[in-house]
């Protein structure tokens, strides 16, 4: 069976079929197209979800679903987009590229590879399948807090174990992820070569390995509270609802750099590309995304600012949360600084990319105020809120995803792509995204709560914009599923380099590249990055 | 080219989805019998049935593939780091059930007793409570009952101590002795490893049956009850599983595998045993001792 198998491994490009390809797979480019497949998938379920909540606030008064559906929407919305679309779509990335772009033949521990996948699609039917029990779906907001959570009906035990499925997904990525970078990379292709999108996934999987477990035992807390008679978070038997907060935003802060980091790399891939300039500042990059990581973890109380903390807590979490503004200040200053003098061109993967680099930015402002304490008692769980994680995450995270898409499909499909409709697709998601959020920081401002299905009169108007965006922005997101069906099935053909400036080994291979990329290893020099 | 040149890809493999299923239906069959469903049960125990199966199969292939020199020093490295990494992930779920006792013991416990900014809910909810750990009586005493006593230290807990940490010893001296290729010796501390880590667990299920029976300890005994059997509790899993492992190696040490070089598996499980018996001292000096 052995020599059977390196025979088949010293020809290239057979591949197994049918069914079979996919369910055993142990290829990592099989397993990073059906992480992407899958989080566009779950991107569109959730984005119904989010349709549903902006109908119901089109106007004031309860129009279309009951409050506790309502509740349901918000909760599932944000589980499903954090969990089984941002978060595997960044896998599935790392999945597909960071092999190629280290030289390496494929992940570190395959099979392992394929089981972090094949969770995915059952833990959502653990999650989703929740709708149709008695009870409804869990209604007490992505961050479970208790005691409310604990009202959760049949729901409640599907809830928690699905967190638990994920989260050794989740885990299971992150150690194969490390142990490829650390342990797969070509000769020559040294620690500070690393592709900048490399990078920022390794610190990833460190912050994913760190806190994923501490959410699981938040989780298996509030299973214990409610079925086993304990009182983690009982203040009747010496416990604390507030514990709940602390265990849960320790992993919750770390979380949200999950989401981010691996964008910032993409971000840091397609801007020298297309300024046709090596990346300012490689180290100071590298620096800033492992502060930012290792910060990460003592910042949380910013989450909890109006919980009844001690006063010098709540200072020493403003300060902290100010500090991380430093590193990621210093990544918008380099993305700024690489475009500086650039001979840029606008493709699409640009422009998502620049609309990021402004964006995200404004999320980052709007971090800012709510982490200084006093005003926070003002802003938070106000509509504020929502438009700041919306101007990161959507537009941020988001949009990185959109623009490593269009950079990387020419490669993955050995097509290009529909370059009007993809500048179509960017200027409608780049105007209605705006007109979504933007409004909603006046709402917060002006006192709207979050999470609450109805409001007074004077908030309808920005409500009407608000919702009018978030129609025309999820309509328009069936384009892009258009240009991706329509890249597959054909188009101009990609060279393997596809863009001109684009410097690094994934370039070297053909588009699409053979089934085994690297079976013998590339040898890398410094040439191999250099303009 | 010589095999040890190219880094082994597996072949497709229908171990990962097997895993997947099987978690799945223990998930579900977890979540019926919670929800007081009566197939639940039926679930459950056909999930763990796929869970053994999984583990079984997956790991014979992979000690069939090592056996048969398809590994080289690449990708035990790629193992290495990879059970390393994830016993970084076991320790950070541990850290979430040691905050929590922490929390209760420095926090929440005295602020509940009117201390820091306690003072209003204590003079409102509990006027009566006061601080102390162990808490043998609750914030809200009518809904929970006092507890006699506690486990103290130094006396089963000790012995465990003392048992874990010579379990410690006798793996080392089983490495040693594979290393210097004497199997019979290997074999022998093996055993005896085991032997104290089931002795331990042995300690363990007394002291749990003298706490429920006789001082009305349990899981339900307000926070300190919550913290003192979730951490012993999920302690006592990893011994259990350590110990299942350690004697799967040991079945293969006397089957003949590992070479004096060549033993990542008898090492990973090792490292796991001296994580379960570090997390132990934490649990001995913070849950029994201080
Ligand atoms: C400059 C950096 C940032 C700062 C200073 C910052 C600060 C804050 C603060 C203080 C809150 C709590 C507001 C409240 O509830 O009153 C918050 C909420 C949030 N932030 Fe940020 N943030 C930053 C960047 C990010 C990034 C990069 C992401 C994700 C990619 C993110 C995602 C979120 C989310 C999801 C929430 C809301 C959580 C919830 O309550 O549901 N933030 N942020
Ligand atoms: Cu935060």
């Amino acid at each position: 069976m052995s020599t059977k198998a390196h025979a088949d491994h010293d020809h290239h490009d057979h591949k197994p079929t049918g069914i079979k390809r996919w369910l055993f797979s142990t290829n990592h480019k099989d397993i990073g197209t059906m992480y992407l497949v899958f989080s566009l998938i779950m991107f569109f379920i959730g984005g119904s979800m989010a349709m549903i909540i902006r109908a119901e606030l089109f106007q004031p008064g309860l129009q279309f679903v009951d409050p506790q559906f309502y509740n349901s929407m918000v909760t599932v919305h944000a589980l499903v987009m954090i969990f089984g679309a941002i978060m595997p779509a960044g896998v599935g990335l790392a999945n597909w590229m960071i092999p190629i772009m280290i030289g390496a033949p494929d992940m570190a521990l395959p099979r392992m590879n394929n089981m972090s996948f094949w969770i995915m699609p059952f833990a959502f039917a653990l999650l989703l399948g929740t709708f149709f029990m008695e009870g409804g779906a869990p209604a007490g907001g992505w961050t479970m807090y208790p005691p409310l959570v604990l009202q959760t009906g049949k729901a409640f035990p599907f809830l928690i174990f699905a967190v638990h499925f994920l989260g050794i997904s989740s885990i299971m990525g992150a150690i194969n992820i490390i142990a490829t970078v650390f342990n797969m990379r070509a000769p020559g292709m040294t620690l500070m070569r690393l592709p900048l999108f490399v990078w920022t996934w390794v610190i990833t999987a460190f912050l994913l390995i760190a806190s994923m477990p501490v959410l699981a035992g938040a989780v298996t807390m509030l299973l214990t509270d409610k079925y086993f008679g304990t009182s983690f978070f009982n203040a009747a038997g010496g416990g604390d609802p507030v514990l709940f907060q602390h265990i849960f935003w320790f992993f919750g802060h770390p979380e949200v750099y999950i989401l981010i980091l691996p964008a910032f790399g993409i971000i840091s891939q397609i801007i020298p590309t297309f300024a046709r300039k090596p990346l300012f500042g490689y180290a100071s990059m590298v620096y800033a995304t492992a502060s930012i990581a290792i910060l990460s973890f003592f910042v949380w109380a910013h989450h909890m600012f109006t919980v009844g903390l001690p006063i010098n807590g709540e200072l020493f979490f403003m300060y902290a949360t100010m500090l991380i503004a430093v590193p990621t200040g210093v990544k918008v200053f380099n993305w700024v600084a690489t475009m500086w003098k650039g001979a840029m061109t606008f493709e699409t993967p640009m422009l998502f990319a620049l609309a990021f680099v402004i964006l995200f930015t404004i999320g980052g402002f709007s971090g800012l105020m709510l982490g200084i304490t006093p005003v926070d008692f003002q802003y938070h769980d106000t509509y504020f809120v929502v438009a700041h994680f919306h101007y990161v995450l959507l537009t941020g995270a988001v949009f990185a995803l959109m623009a490593s898409a269009y950079y990387w499909l020419p490669k993955w499909t050995g097509h290009m792509y529909d370059e009007k409709l993809a500048k179509i697709h960017f200027w409608l998601s780049a105007i209605f995204a705006n007109v979504l959020f933007f409004p909603q920081h006046f709402l917060g401002l002006a006192g709207m709560p979050r999470r609450i299905p109805d409001y007074s009169v004077q908030f309808a108007d920005f409500n009407m914009v608000s919702s009018l965006g978030g129609f025309a922005y999820g309509i328009s997101q069936l384009l892009f599923v258009y240009i991706v069906i329509k890249c597959v099935l054909g188009g101009k053909k990609a060279t393997g380099q596809v863009w001109e400036g684009a410097r690094g080994l994934e370039w070297t291979l053909s588009s699409p590249p053979p089934y085994h990329s690297f079976t013998k290893s590339p040898k890398v020099t410094k040439a191999l990055m250099d303009y | 080219m010589a095999s040890k040149d190219i880094y082994f890809i597996p072949e497709p493999s229908k171990w990962p989805i097997v895993a997947s299923l099987a978690l799945f239906s223990t998930f579900i069959g977890g979540a019926m019998t919670l929800n007081q469903s009566s197939n639940g049960k039926y679930v459950l125990i056909l999930g763990a049935i796929g869970i053994i199966y999984m583990f079984a199969g997956w790991f014979s292939s992979v000690i069939s593939e090592s056996l048969a020199g398809n590994y080289n020093k690449q990708v035990d490295v790629s193992f290495r780091m990879g059970m390393g990494w994830f016993i970084l992930s076991e320790v950070m779920f541990f850290a979430a059930f040691f905050g929590a006792l922490f929390y209760a013991r420095v926090l929440s416990v005295p602020w509940l007793s009117g201390e820091g900014h306690g003072v209003a809910t204590h003079q409102f909810l509990w006027p009566a409570f006061k601080a102390s750990w162990p808490m043998s009586v609750m914030p809200n005493s009518t809904n929970y009952t006092a507890y006699k006593d506690t486990i103290p230290a130094f006396g089963v807990p000790a012995v465990n101590t003392l048992l874990l940490l010579s379990s410690g010893v006798t793996v080392t001296l089983a490495h040693w002795a594979l290393k210097k290729g004497q199997r019979t010796q290997l074999c022998a501390w093996l055993f005896a490893t085991v032997a104290l880590g089931a002795l331990f667990v042995y300690f363990q299920a007394g002291e749990y049956h003298h706490a429920y029976t006789e001082l009305n300890l349990k899981l339900s005994s307000g926070v300190y009850g919550s913290t003192f059997f979730m951490l012993t509790g999920f302690h006592g899993f990893h011994v259990t599983m350590g110990a299942v492992m350690l004697a799967v190696i040991l079945f293969r040490s006397l089957k003949g595998h590992f070479t004096k070089n060549d033993h990542f598996a008898f090492e990973a499980v090792a490292w796991y045993w001296h994580f379960v018996d570090v997390v132990w001292l934490g649990l001995f000096i913070f849950v029994y001792w201080l």
